[in-house]
């Protein structure tokens, strides 16, 4: 099988994150792989251990998204490629759709791609469905289990998470999928994988390699403008303790005073 | 000179972080209230290629450098003293020795199982009679034909009742006028007929590690399990803790930054006098203090792990390194139970547990005495280090 995994370098989730000036912005807060991409990841290479074949990672991004790349690479990933352009800054979630999916059909007969459901800055969890359609293949998105993928019939089958349980789902591949923290435990960057990774080479494709049109991508192709962006407002929390003779009538008071409250 | 760490660096510490905080954290109270090691802490450390890891690939390590091992003590012991203690004794003081000092054949039959993680070590060089006095070792290795016996007996050992393997200090000339020559260095199997052991109880602190005592009674021996030349034990003893105090210390440097973490934290959340007690001066004062020690423990073992990555000597700076890291340390837990207030005082918060893990190190792998004596013999131009038989091989960083 071949496997590609996308990973985007978000800011570590124990981060403070404020706005200054109409932008986000975190300080110097350490710079991780977006948490759910470590499942992505793991998939990635529990399926390649599975049915053989290669994984490639490739995140777009800054320079600096090459280490999000060499963590994926540390992991056990075969080959990186960082996708990264001046011409991608700005870039809404459609834009970097249009970059990973010239990507993905620059690499060329890949079987599935995998996501992590969202990142955790952005969070909008498009990114996965809108490379599937750019590619014109089936979305499976919020992956919980993946019961099944027979390489030669060329299909799989997953449940996926729903809010009304779990849905089981067939495809045929080649699928682009995304995955919940339900399916596996990722495995920790391996010291030899560390060392490997610190001395492998990743190439970086830029607009032109990948032919898109810069103005399909970036800023300049954005459909989504962010009129204003503010931190949420400090929610104002009042303590009340609720008291009673017996437990019973504290009971009774609490249920009165929620439904009072509108809570329940 | 450069002071950034590698992207290799990087990636490990914060591997080593993330297998610190999420496999081992959750279960640190509990083991330390119970005063025993869980049993998956070896069988996971030894899994993630811990126990090798600065070991040689050609030795069944995982060739990282001796920063590497630094790094990985910061943050082990960042989440739990005896987590680091593993990595002192496994890999510092009784594998890296045998890279040092073993031969080509003891390597492959004793180094290669300890890298791969599948023989715990330990060391065993402390008796009831002799500590900071380590030339006063009695255990005795007799000659027997073309073995040795062994007897005598091993106290405040890591890992006693855990290790398949101990580097074993024992007289073998107990004419030697100068008993610093007359001891000799062996790799002892835990298995063979004669051995003896179990746990020590009522340690103050480290309660979630494993510490104690071995005896040996005539325990046979081959001359293959002999490390070294004969007489060389005392030398050899010697670098070890060359390796062992540099992992206290850069331990105690993720002890320290355990205390500012949590004090920080605490600081934020804790309102005295109409506002949180992070404004009040005096607080800030503990935690600047504590600042600056964690700034300076990093420092000096890093330096101390460069100049062993060049292969040079670096017993002055190790032992530099140890001595201010474990008393910065245990004054940094200390002050951090202070800020805590009546809480730090009770096993609710983290730093009743920093403070008594901190008080050890400032005994174990040289008192702070002994490290006193250590510095000023070197800046009084006492002291000096001659070359060695073997070095421990360098690092570079290609």
């Amino acid at each position: 099988m071949n496997i590609v995994v996308c990973v985007k370098q978000t800011p570590d989730s124990a981060a403070k994150v404020s706005v200054e000036g109409g932008h986000v912005t975190w300080g110097d807060a350490p710079l991780i792989v977006n948490p759910w991409d470590e499942y992505a990841v793991e998939e990635a290479l529990r399926q390649k251990e599975k049915h053989g074949g290669k994984v490639t990672a490739i995140s777009m991004g800054p320079e600096s998204a090459r280490e999000a790349l060499k963590t994926a690479l540390a992991m056990g990933c075969d080959e990186a490629i960082l996708v990264s352009d001046a011409g991608l800054k700005g870039s809404d979630s459609l834009g970097t759709a249009r970059a990973l999916a010239s990507a993905v059909r620059k690499i060329g007969s890949v079987d599935l791609v995998l996501f992590g459901r969202q990142a955790i800055d952005g969070d909008t969890g498009l990114t996965a469905a809108q490379v599937a359609h750019l590619l014109g293949w089936p979305a499976l998105t919020y992956v919980a289990a993946v019961e099944e993928i027979k390489p030669e019939a060329k299909t799989m089958r997953v449940q996926r998470m729903i809010d009304e349980g779990r849905q089981v789902v067939e495809a045929q591949l080649p699928v682009a999928m995304s995955v919940v923290k339900e399916l596996n435990e990722p495995r920790y960057p391996s010291f030899m994988g560390i060392r490997k990774a610190s001395k492998a080479t990743i190439p970086t494709w830029s607009i032109a390699d990948l032919g898109v049109e810069a103005s399909k991508v970036g800023s300049a192709g954005a459909l989504v403008s962010w009129s204003e962006i503010y931190a949420p407002p400090v929610h104002k929390v009042e303590c009340e303790v609720v008291k009673g003779e017996t437990p019973q009538e504290t009971a009774r008071t609490l249920v009165d005073r929620l439904i009072a409250e509108k809570v329940i | 000179m450069d002071f950034e760490l590698s992207s290799e660096h990087l990636l490990l510490q914060k591997t080593v972080r993330d297998f610190a905080q999420r496999e081992i954290g959750p279960y640190v109270k509990q083991a330390d209230r119970r005063g025993e090691m869980p049993a998956e802490v070896l069988p996971r450390m030894a899994a993630q290629g811990l126990l090798g890891l600065c070991i040689p690939a050609a030795y069944g390590g995982q060739d990282l450098d001796y920063i590497s091992l630094g790094l990985a003590c910061e943050e082990l012991e960042n989440v739990d003293t005896s987590l680091r203690v593993v990595m002192s004794v496994h890999v510092a003081l009784n594998s890296l020795a045998l890279l040092q000092w073993a031969s080509e054949d003891q390597r492959r039959r004793f180094l290669v199982p300890q890298a791969r993680g599948q023989k715990i070590a330990a060391f065993g060089l402390t008796e009831p009679g002799a500590g900071s006095d380590a030339a006063r070792v009695a255990s005795t290795a007799r000659r027997s034909g073309d073995d040795y016996l062994l007897t005598g007996e091993k106290t405040w050992i890591s890992l006693a009742t855990k290790a398949d393997h101990v580097l074993w200090f024992a007289r073998t000339n107990p004419e030697a006028s100068d008993p610093h020559q007359g001891l000799s260095a062996f790799l002892l199997e835990t298995d063979r007929p004669g051995v003896t052991r179990g746990d020590l109880e009522g340690k103050l602190g480290v309660r979630a590690g494993s510490t104690g005592w071995l005896h040996c009674d005539e325990v046979r021996v081959p001359e293959i399990n002999r490390i070294g030349q004969e007489g060389e034990g005392f030398t050899i003893a010697m670098t070890c803790l060359d390796n062992g105090r540099y992992t206290v210390a850069a331990g105690a440097a993720g002890l320290i930054r355990a205390c500012l973490a949590a004090s920080v934290r605490y600081a934020h959340e804790r309102q005295a006098f109409g506002r949180e007690i992070a404004q009040h001066q005096l607080i800030q004062e503990k935690i600047a203090r504590m600042s600056q020690q964690y700034e300076i423990a990093r420092l000096l073992y890093l330096r101390a792990g460069w100049l062993k990555n060049q292969g040079r000597r670096n017993t002055r700076e190790s032992s530099l390194a140890k001595w201010y890291a474990t008393e910065a340390a245990f004054e940094a837990a200390h002050q951090a139970l202070q800020v805590h207030g009546a809480y730090g005082y009770s096993d609710e918060f983290d730093v009743e547990r920093f403070f008594r893990n901190a008080r050890g190190a400032m005994i174990y792998e040289g008192t702070s005495e002994i490290h006193t004596l250590i510095q000023a013999g070197y800046a009084l131009g006492l002291r000096e280090d001659g070359a060695l038989r073997r070095e421990l091989p360098a690092h570079r960083v290609s």
